[in-house]
């Protein structure tokens, strides 16, 4: 009982501070790098259903954040003409990243481990060259401007960073409910028992296929999400935001933080997503500050955001050799069942 | 009527027949004990009827019902559990995690009622785990619940995997080498367990090589040499029977 309200005071902790965020960090680019991190944290839920509890290698994951994003382009901003409210767009979003997770899954879900990982990769590849050669629709590779910017009743959420950012905690929030309540329910246990051994699970009478479509729909729906609050806030999409790099970042927060466990998850999101959008960015103006105090012209050229590959390269190097689990691994609800043990009575 | 008949039921591997022409009945609430030397295709029966393979020729009817060609999971839900002979419970999953899987068939909530915890799941949710409990206490498990089952030791990792299999309410469990690798204690509770399980009223076939577990407590016997059924009886008429002896030990023995 002790470690549980342990958690209870460490959650209301986080919760104060992540609401006070906006006061502690007066910074306006700050509040930005930290709502932008909040569709990283959201994109690695989606891929954490997919390949954290199914165990299914999806690699090119960023397709369905770019068909959300792009969704909502569509529907929302000048481009077509249509101006739908940003509300109800994160759920058809949600929908139609989710239908094409259905469309991909379909015929590919048979394949397993590498085979399928080549597949969704060059799925991942198709999607922003198609958003970029129907130039008609989609503007090229300059994307959809103009994209409509939320209100809630008559606030306009334009470009301040602050609404988004708490948008972001309000849906990361739900996500967090949505997600443990289907881990621990009958499908949740349906794709874990695949990732565990896919035979034992048929033999199990689980429908596999159905089961792996889900996950596939499940994990593609939050990217759909993502992909709407992304398109909001900075009010245009265009393909160079969804290549292979993204996939590679939000599978880099997952195998960091710990696949499966949406607590490691998180983690791993945040760390990725603070690196990417403040820490990066801002040693480099360090660096350049120092460069200038010396006159050493050398440190003035240097550009940490171009090796950020090369970092989460080594980050997930080092996860290997010292954590393979990484940072917070799926626990076994230890306390939860002993709790319940000693309450229920002998059946 | 029997509740699993196998009718001419074959089949082949490229030329090699793994079951040829096998045809046997299982009466209800009833242990019958599948033997045969190593390769005679024992595992290949259990997978035919539980829809890994397609049957080459024949039959396999179930509760008045064909099963050939349909998927494993369908299976499952007709009613026929089974474990393994190479033990493949779900790893990193809980003990009772594990059983509580076994269930997925009997279980109604869809992906919304989980994520939406609804009234339907949870009530659903409540029933699966407080029978996954009362599994654990018959196999003699409730202590490891929450437990990893790949941290339980071998012989408790072959009751889990007859828990789980039990949890689908099956009419026939399938029991491939239960007492594999287990030690003489744990195999004189296993009779047990399986004699409980009968007295459930749920129908067992068993594969095993431990002939006095074997003989000790199956109704009757059959036994496979090279995919075809070379003798049937009780426990006592088989270990008289020549062919059987010349099957396992070679002629002239």
């Amino acid at each position: 009982m002790k470690s549980k309200s342990f958690g209870r005071g460490a959650l209301l902790l986080l919760a104060i501070v992540l609401f006070a965020m906006p006061w502690l960090d007066k910074n306006s680019s700050h509040i930005s790098a930290y709502a932008d991190t909040g569709y990283i944290v959201l994109l690695a839920f989606g891929l954490n259903i997919i390949v954290g509890y199914t165990g299914l290698l999806a690699l090119g994951f960023a397709a369905f954040f770019a068909i959300g994003a792009y969704t909502y382009g569509f529907l929302a901003s000048p481009q077509l003409g249509i101006h739908l409210n940003f509300w109800p767009m994160l759920l058809v979003s949600a929908a139609v990243s989710a239908l094409f997770g259905l469309i991909l899954g379909a015929p590919t879900l048979r394949l397993r481990g590498d085979y399928l990982a080549i597949v969704t990769l060059g799925f991942g590849e198709i999607v922003p060259q198609v958003f970029q050669n129907l130039d008609k629709w989609t503007g090229g590779p300059d994307g959809i401007a103009g994209i409509d910017q939320p209100h809630l009743f008559h606030y306009a959420f334009g470009f301040n960073p602050v609404p988004y950012y708490y948008l972001y905690i309000a849906i990361i929030a739900l996500s967090v409910w949505l997600l443990n309540n289907l881990r621990n329910s009958r499908l949740g246990r349906a794709w874990m028992a695949i990732r565990e051994d896919e035979l034992a699970a048929q033999h199990m009478g689980i429908n596999t296929t159905t089961a792996k479509l889900s996950a596939f729909s499940m994990g593609a729906a939050f990217a759909g999400v993502a992909g709407v609050l992304f398109a909001a806030k900075l009010s245009t999409v265009s393909p160079g935001g969804f290549d292979f790099n993204t996939s590679v970042m939000i599978l880099a927060a997952i195998v960091l933080g710990g696949m499966g466990n949406l607590a490691g998850v998180a983690l791993g999101a945040v760390i990725i997503g603070l690196l990417n959008f403040l820490i990066l960015p801002q040693s480099s103006n360090w660096i350049h500050g120092i460069g200038e105090q010396l006159h050493v012209s050398s440190l003035l050229n240097i550009d940490l955001n171009a090796y950020r590959f090369m970092i989460y390269g080594l980050i997930l190097v080092f996860v290997m050799l010292f954590r393979p689990e990484g940072l917070i691994p799926s626990a076994t609800r230890r306390a939860e069942l002993h709790a319940e043990l000693d309450e229920e009575p002998a059946v | 009527m029997a509740l699993l008949s196998l009718r001419q039921l074959t089949k082949k591997f490229g030329g090699l027949f793994a079951v040829k022409d096998l045809s046997l009945d299982v009466e209800r609430g009833r242990i019958l004990s599948l033997i045969g030397p190593n390769g005679a295709g024992k595992s290949t029966v259990f997978n035919l009827i539980t829809g890994i393979y397609r049957p080459t020729d024949g039959e396999i009817i179930f509760d008045g019902r064909r099963l050939n060609g349909l998927a494993p999971n369908a299976v499952a839900a007709a009613g026929i559990m089974r474990t393994f002979q190479n033990i493949r419970l779900f790893a990193f999953m809980t003990v009772l995690e594990n059983v509580m899987v076994g269930q997925h068939a009997r279980m109604h909530a869809a992906l919304w009622d989980g994520a939406l915890h609804t009234p339907l799941a949870r009530r659903e949710d409540a029933e699966v785990r407080k029978k996954a409990f009362g599994l654990l206490d018959f196999v003699g498990l409730r202590g490891f619940a929450d437990e990893w089952a790949r941290n339980l030791p071998y012989g408790m990792q072959r009751r889990l995997e007859i828990a789980r299999a039990l949890a689908g309410d099956p009419q026939l469990l399938l029991l491939d080498e239960p007492a594999a690798g287990t030690n003489p204690a744990e195999k004189h509770a296993l009779m047990a367990l399986v004699q409980s399980i009968r007295e459930r009223g749920v129908t067992v076939v068993l594969i095993e090589h431990d002939m006095r577990l074997v003989m000790g407590i199956s109704d009757e016997v059959h036994v496979l040499d090279y995919g075809e059924k070379i003798a049937a009886g009780t426990p006592e008429e088989v270990r008289h029977d020549p062919r059987v002896i010349e099957a396992y030990l070679g002629k002239g023995a």
